[in-house]
């Protein structure tokens, strides 16, 4: 009995196996890279959070992923060798946790990839660090990730909190809107909402806009009615909201609702959040990092290919940021020619360019690991001129504009990054 | 000018205790008369929102507001005839096991069926904006909402206090042996409750559609503070259950006014200081099933 047990460790182990040599077979034809594909999976622990305020983002995260993943094992995998991908909910931190060390030590991952909260994130970063493991952290944008609490095992692929604050910024002093204008800030209550009123703040001050409330809310509250009278009673010209998740979802529907008029603009904002407001219930100028209406070949491709996987369903910013990390990795592996951590942490530091799927390619900073690469601002169209929700906004042009040097929208070496 | 802002949290309160009651009374009244805490009752509040967003394209909102409860209290029948009926004489700990699996299933299903993205549900224009009295401020739709839980309150009240339904109801709870020596079958009376509660839970979620996010995990997302509600107000009671949805709709609102930072703890705080100085909750009787 006990033999068994050793030579096939786990009944994970015996799926996986057979898994891999499964989509190896149906795959690839050639007889070579069917040999090559015996040898082991290349494992990747994913962990995203499926439930909770930030669940319904997760789902596009999966979805993602498993595209990128799924074309990389098409193709006859990395080197010849098949992604095996496990993947599971990480719930909040103290779970991200226990799930990041399990699949370090029990499932053997080669990397870590994942999350949207940056609190999970940054649990998650930790294990990476002790363990020496290599963490992509694909969704959160808390900007200590890229400063104070930086690791040489963590690279970040979405944009920060700051990028997100200069993104919308720049759209709004076109408009006039910043300079002289009382603002009412409505905050998640976590280290990404603290983060993120930080980076706002910062924006009021250097541009000398006035901050005449601001409200921190819990992440599990789903009722701001009470906030919305609070928010009449300041009388504030502007209000900003710096939630996460289905919070600003459900901030604006009840904005809506209690058909307040002072203009909102958001310095975060999935689309998929946006969506589900529904059509009539916001205006004002929200940042993002990816958009389906991007005009490159790449990202038309990407978005034809997640609809015919995914029942026709219109991939979300979460969606693209998986895929294109499932493609980071594997331009890495290739030019590295394994899975050693340490040298693929040097590769990604070389500053390597890859193709985003923008107009731009994108490199990693060497000194705080962030993925530098364009982003947007979109503004919503006038309630009529549209159909259907994913009709409803409009894309706003890539900051900073073209010719201009990347690294102007982000903040700069603050020296607070030590890796 | 602090006055009316307090007065206008405090009004704001109320109307969200309305809100809380339509999910808590349901879970309360399938309590009292099967001794079952149904933790599947969230399921039933998020497919009354999801059958509301998709029947609306093709009844009009108003009708699919109105078929989306109908729908779900038919499927109660199901969930009493098949699920609940088994369990209302065998040990509490079994019927607890069974819902809270339930409630996992519906919340599977709904993935399956509608997938994980959230639905968008936009109500009709001329519901949206807000009332203005003096210094006050009102959601149009808000009001309306409570309308219709006073409505849905004062008919359910009638029924159970004021028909024979009621009477036999009411004497099943307290000795449902003796309902039976007199040769009344409660079968069928346990079914009309179950469908009253859960059609309550799912006109909740109809008429919260349009202003919360429409998501697949929004079930277990409301079906703590019902718990909390019922919790304070004493299982079981009709009124207890009342004043607890007021007390949490107004701790609430008024802390947000001053603390927003503890707005969602506060109603956890309130359970806490009321079990520590009535264990049954506000209004709650000795249960001979929990408390042996």
């Amino acid at each position: 009995m006990s033999d068994c047990g050793k030579n096939l460790s786990t009944r994970r182990d015996i799926l996986r196996a057979g898994a891999g040599v499964g989509t190896a077979m149906l795959g690839t034809v050639a007889l070579p890279s069917l040999l090559r594909a015996q040898e082991a999976p290349i494992v990747i622990g994913h962990l995203v959070p499926l439930t909770g305020f930030l669940g319904t983002l997760g789902q596009y995260a999966i979805n993602g992923f498993k595209l990128g993943v799924d074309q990389i094992n098409a193709s006859g995998g990395i080197n010849g060798r098949q992604i095996t991908v496990i993947a599971e909910d990480s719930i909040n931190p103290e779970t991200a946790a226990t799930k990041a060390q399990r699949m370090i030590e029990r499932d053997k991952v080669d990397v870590l990839v994942g999350e949207i909260s940056s609190a999970s994130a940054l649990a998650i970063s930790e294990v990476a660090a002790r363990n020496k493991k290599l963490f992509i952290a694909t969704g959160p944008r808390s900007d200590v990730l890229r400063a104070d609490r930086c690791s040489r095992y963590m690279f970040c692929t979405d944009i920060p909190n700051a990028v997100m604050v200069n993104a919308v910024g720049t759209a709004l002093k076109q408009d006039g809107m910043v300079e002289g204008k009382k603002f009412f800030t409505i905050t998640s209550d976590y280290v990404f909402g603290h983060d993120l009123l930080k980076a706002a703040k910062a924006f009021f001050a250097d541009n000398k806009a006035d901050l005449v409330g601001e409200e921190l809310v819990p992440t599990d509250a789903t009722d701001f009615s009470a906030n919305i009278l609070k928010i009449r009673q300041a009388n504030p010209d502007i209000v900003c909201l710096n939630l996460g998740g289905n919070q600003v979802t459900n901030f604006l529907k009840q904005y809506a609702e209690f058909g307040l008029a002072y203009p909102t603009v958001g310095f975060n904002l999935n689309t998929a959040d946006a969506w589900a407001a529904g059509m009539g219930s916001f205006g004002g100028v929200w940042p993002t990092v990816w958009f389906d209406t991007i005009d490159t070949e790449g990202t038309k491709k990407f978005v034809a290919d997640y609809k015919a996987a995914f029942n026709d369903q219109i991939p979300e910013n979460h969606a693209w940021i998986e895929y294109i990390t499932a493609k980071i990795l594997e331009q890495s592996i290739k030019e590295v020619g394994g899975t050693d951590n340490e040298k693929l942490i040097d590769y990604l530091e070389s500053e390597a360019k890859f193709d985003i799927l923008k107009h731009r390619p994108a490199y990693f900073r060497k000194f705080d690991h962030q993925l530098v690469q364009e982003a947007y601002s979109f503004s919503v169209k006038d309630e009529g001129s549209y159909n259907s929700v994913y009709d409803m906004l409009q894309l706003g042009a890539a900051v900073p504009p073209d010719g201009e040097d990347l690294t102007t929208i982000y903040p700069a070496d603050s020296g607070a990054c030590k890796l | 000018m602090e006055i009316f802002f307090l007065f206008e949290q405090v009004v704001n309160g109320l109307v969200l205790a309305g809100y809380y009651l339509l999910i808590a009374l349901g879970l309360s009244l399938i309590f009292s008369v099967g001794g079952i805490v149904n933790l599947a009752h969230g399921g039933f509040y998020a497919l009354g929102a999801y059958l509301a967003v998709t029947l609306s394209p093709h009844l009009g909102f108003l009708p699919a507001v109105i078929a989306s409860p109908i729908l779900v209290a038919l499927l109660g029948i199901l969930f009493e005839r098949f699920i609940l009926r088994r369990f209302y004489r065998e040990d509490p700990i079994l019927s607890l096991l069974v819902t809270f699996g339930l409630a996992m299933v519906a919340e599977q299903a709904i993935r399956m069926i509608w997938g994980a993205a959230p639905l968008s549900q936009t109500m009709p224009s001329d519901l949206r904006g807000g009332v203005v009295l003096g210094p006050l401020l009102f959601s149009k739709y808000r009001l309306i909402m409570l309308g219709v839980v006073l409505a849905l309150l004062t008919l359910i009240w009638l029924l159970l206090n004021r028909s024979s339904f009621g009477r036999v109801v009411r004497a099943g709870i307290q000795n449902p042996d003796m309902v039976a020596a007199l040769g009344i079958r409660l079968q069928p009376y346990m079914t009309a409750v179950v469908m009253i509660g859960v059609g309550l839970a799912a006109v909740g979620g109809a008429l919260f559609a349009p202003i919360t996010t429409v998501h697949p995990a929004m079930g277990a997302e409301i079906l703590t503070i019902a718990f909390i509600v019922v919790t304070i107000g004493g299982l079981g009671s009709f009124w207890g259950v009342v004043l607890a949805a007021i007390l949490v709709g107004v701790v609430r609102s008024v802390t947000v006014q001053y603390l927003p930072a503890a707005s969602e703890a506060s109603m956890y705080i309130l359970m806490f200081v009321v079990l520590l100085t009535r264990p049954r909750g506000l209004l709650g009787e000795r249960m001979a099933k929990f408390e042996g």
